[in-house]
């Protein structure tokens, strides 16, 4: 689904991403993870298209077609989903009125009929459950007021809500606590399907012990230094990064 | 990537020129011109007589240089002051005698007057270059005992209430613009709506400047006396001409004990080429309505999204107690626009209670200014006034200006005022476009949030007409 061929990216002739090799197919759950300041981010952001990153090599291939050619708007009407991090605001604007138009917009590119106000608030109303959000999220403005964690579970609510083919989940465990880690966990759980697509970028391992990742990939210095599986998150988790960079050094 | 201001740009709609014979005095302004006007509608002497003593003080008087706009001095010798549909001398008395020329650009406005007949709802009287050619639904208003008529009309009808309340709100000495209007107004609209009379349907005036070279200098006086209840709506277009044009309108309210006035106004003039800023309507509009009694409320609902300059403060003279002045506004600017725009709310009763909501949104080069003031005179006990003052920005070459004026001279009052400046951040517009949304739609989309406390202030019709003409106004403003 996604092939990623040594990716070189800069932000103002900085270099953060120099030669990121990934593949994941349709199904897969990957989780990239690695100290601060290693890229992952970067990574995330270069896939959903943000315009301050510069690809300076490489190249990126989703569902055989040429990713960095698309626009932001593009990408997320084909299929992906990015989960953000620190989500943007947007006062005034209701949650509601928000989805409804983006699911709209992409259901409209699929060739769908739109949906109108009254079944999509029953489509909306099973999403939020699955979340543990009730009803009174839809008449908020988007993301303003709300908690780190409430922000968290509404990335995932619009993950489910827009069904999109490659979620990539930058730092979505972040300032979470147990209860809401094993609420987002749950989520991703059931997001998946065979021809859905996960990358699950985080700094802990805590919330993979929730979900099961095909493979894990850490990510250092803009470049993936180790793949392996689950096992490989209990170990950094034991040694911390700096094992791994011990052992990439030597 | 989609920016900000490659959106912001679509051609004005309502730019066309209506061809028809018009009746256009020759330019400037003298003595002889203010009795040419006041002839050529045969009015009563005390009238004429009013419009000279204004002509004199404006001679007197100079343009205002406090706001912050600019713009080249205006000739006011190379006006013309009068201009009217050439048809029969005395003025349609139905639709059918209407020049179907005139009706077509009624038409093209979205303000088909042959349906609206059948439209239960919306009276309209329409004003065009200078003078009133329709008002609708006049029989049925006539039945609740409801006038609602063209300024010229009221004076030959209805002489007693014109001359007890024509300049009783905003005298002919008021200001610059104010003088000018009452020496050379040609015509405008009349409402007075009987005591305990609720008005039985929104009342609405669309104007229209058409001629080339012609100021339009319209009145409008709403009287609702005791009990009443009105909802007036005004629209106002212009077509696309390389020269600027005057549009200086005086707009008076009384309200009576117990009533209350709800003023609404979409202004969407030309505002100029998009490209160099050129043409476009000088907006220098006085509007003020006085809560003359007990429990009388005034409000007005601005959505000011045209012409190259806006200079108005919609105010209200809070004189009798327990009286409310509310102040809804939304002004855009884009491109080479300005506005300089706010409210006054003077408390002279007691319990007089105001509220200020002002939303601007400034996007390509465009210069935005809220200008209000809040009055707590010495005997308004227990007053109390709510302010908020927000603005918007898109691209980096705009301005935003508030200048917020307080003035408290009783110790009791309670005021309230917050503020802010927030830009349409690029972190907003990744966010919506990485869901699927369009940069234009995210847009229009974040300023109608912006923009919602004051649009669910308008009539229901009207506010889905404000939200599109924001769409319009903002196309090409993403940079």
């Amino acid at each position: 689904m996604l092939e990623i061929k040594n990716l070189h990216v800069s932000v103002e002739d900085k270099p953060i991403l120099n030669g990121v090799d990934l593949k994941v197919n349709a199904g897969d759950l990957h989780a990239i993870m690695g100290p601060n300041g290693s890229g992952k981010s970067t990574l995330a952001h270069v896939i959903a298209g943000r315009e301050i990153y510069e690809v300076t090599d490489g190249n990126i291939t989703y569902n055989g077609k040429d990713l960095l050619s698309m626009d932001p708007e593009k990408r997320a009407l084909e299929g992906v989903f990015m989960s953000y991090q620190y989500p943007a605001m947007i006062p005034g604007v209701n949650l509601a009125y928000f989805i409804k138009a983006a699911v709209n917009a992409i259901r409209k590119h699929r060739g769908e009929p739109e949906m109108d106000a009254v079944d999509f608030l029953s489509f909306i109303k099973e999403k939020l459950s699955q979340v543990k959000m009730d009803e009174s999220y839809l008449k908020r403005a988007v993301n303003e007021g709300f908690s780190g964690g409430e922000k968290k579970r509404n990335e995932i609510l619009q993950m489910l809500t827009l069904e999109p083919s490659l979620a990539v989940l930058d730092e979505t465990d972040s300032g979470l606590d147990i209860d809401a880690i094993k609420i987002v966990a749950d989520g991703v759980n059931k997001f998946r399907r065979e021809d859905r697509a996960v990358i699950i970028i985080t700094h802990y391992q805590r919330i993979l012990q929730y979900m099961n990742p095909d493979k894990i990939h850490v990510l250092m210095d803009g470049r993936i230094v180790r793949s392996g599986g689950k096992k490989l998150a209990n170990e950094l988790e034991d040694k911390g990064y700096s094992w791994l960079e011990e052992t990439v050094a030597a | 990537m989609l920016t900000i201001e490659n959106q912001l740009s679509q051609e004005y709609k309502y730019g066309f020129i209506t061809d028809i014979d018009q009746e256009t005095i020759p330019p400037g302004l003298n003595e002889e011109v203010v009795k040419i006007i006041s002839l050529k509608k045969n009015e009563p002497d005390w009238l004429l007589h009013w419009r000279l003593r204004a002509y004199k003080q404006w001679l007197k008087m100079e343009e205002p240089d406090w706001s912050m706009v600019k713009h080249d001095e205006i000739d006011y010798q190379a006006i013309s002051y009068y201009s009217a549909p050439k048809s029969k001398d005395e003025g349609p008395k139905s639709l059918d005698e209407i020049d179907p020329e005139l009706l077509k650009t009624y038409e093209k406005l979205g303000i088909p007057l042959e349906e609206q007949k059948m439209l239960a709802g919306v009276a309209v009287d329409a004003v065009f270059d200078s003078v009133s050619v329709a008002t609708t639904f006049k029989e049925e208003l006539e039945k609740v005992g409801v006038i609602f008529c063209s300024f010229s009309d009221a004076v030959k009808n209805h002489p007693e209430l014109v001359r007890k309340y024509l300049g009783s709100v905003v005298p002919y000495t008021d200001n610059f613009y104010a003088s000018l209007n009452s020496a050379v107004f040609s015509d405008g609209s009349f409402v007075y709506i009987p005591k305990n009379v609720r008005c039985p349907m929104e009342l609405s005036t669309y104007f229209r400047i058409n001629a080339a070279n012609t100021g339009q200098f319209e009145r409008t006086l709403i009287v609702a006396d005791e009990g009443s209840y009105v909802s007036y709506l005004e629209g106002c277009t212009a077509p696309m001409r390389d020269e600027n044009q005057l549009h200086a309108a005086v707009v008076e309210l009384v309200a009576h004990k117990d009533a209350t006035i709800k003023y609404s106004t979409v202004q969407n003039w030309y505002p100029g080429d998009p490209k160099t800023g050129k043409g476009g309507i000088y907006n220098f509009v006085t509007k003020r309505g006085s809560c003359l009694e007990k429990n009388a409320k005034i409000s007005w609902t601005q959505v000011e999204t045209g012409s190259a300059i806006t200079w108005k403060y919609p105010s209200v003279i809070l004189k009798g107690d327990n009286t409310v002045g509310e102040f809804y506004s939304v002004a855009l600017t884009n491109n080479f626009q300005q506005a300089d725009t706010g409210t006054k709310m003077i408390h002279m009763g007691k319990n007089t209670k105001s509220t200020i909501i002002s939303k601007g949104i400034s996007a390509g080069m465009g210069q935005n200014t809220y200008r209000g003031a809040v009055s707590i005179l010495k005997n308004a006990e227990n007053s109390r006034n709510y302010s908020q003052c927000d603005s918007l920005l898109i691209g980096d070459k705009c301005g935003a200006h508030t200048f917020p004026y307080i003035d408290v001279r009783n110790p009791s009052a309670q005021m309230e005022h917050e503020a802010s400046t927030s830009a349409i951040g690029e972190d907003q517009i990744y966010y919506c476009n990485q869901r699927g949304i369009s940069t234009e739609d995210a847009i229009s989309m974040i300023v109608n949030g912006f923009c919602k406390k004051v649009f669910r202030e308008l009539p229901m019709e009207f506010a889905v007409e404000a939200q599109k003409l924001m769409e319009v106004s903002l196309e090409g403003s993403v940079g």
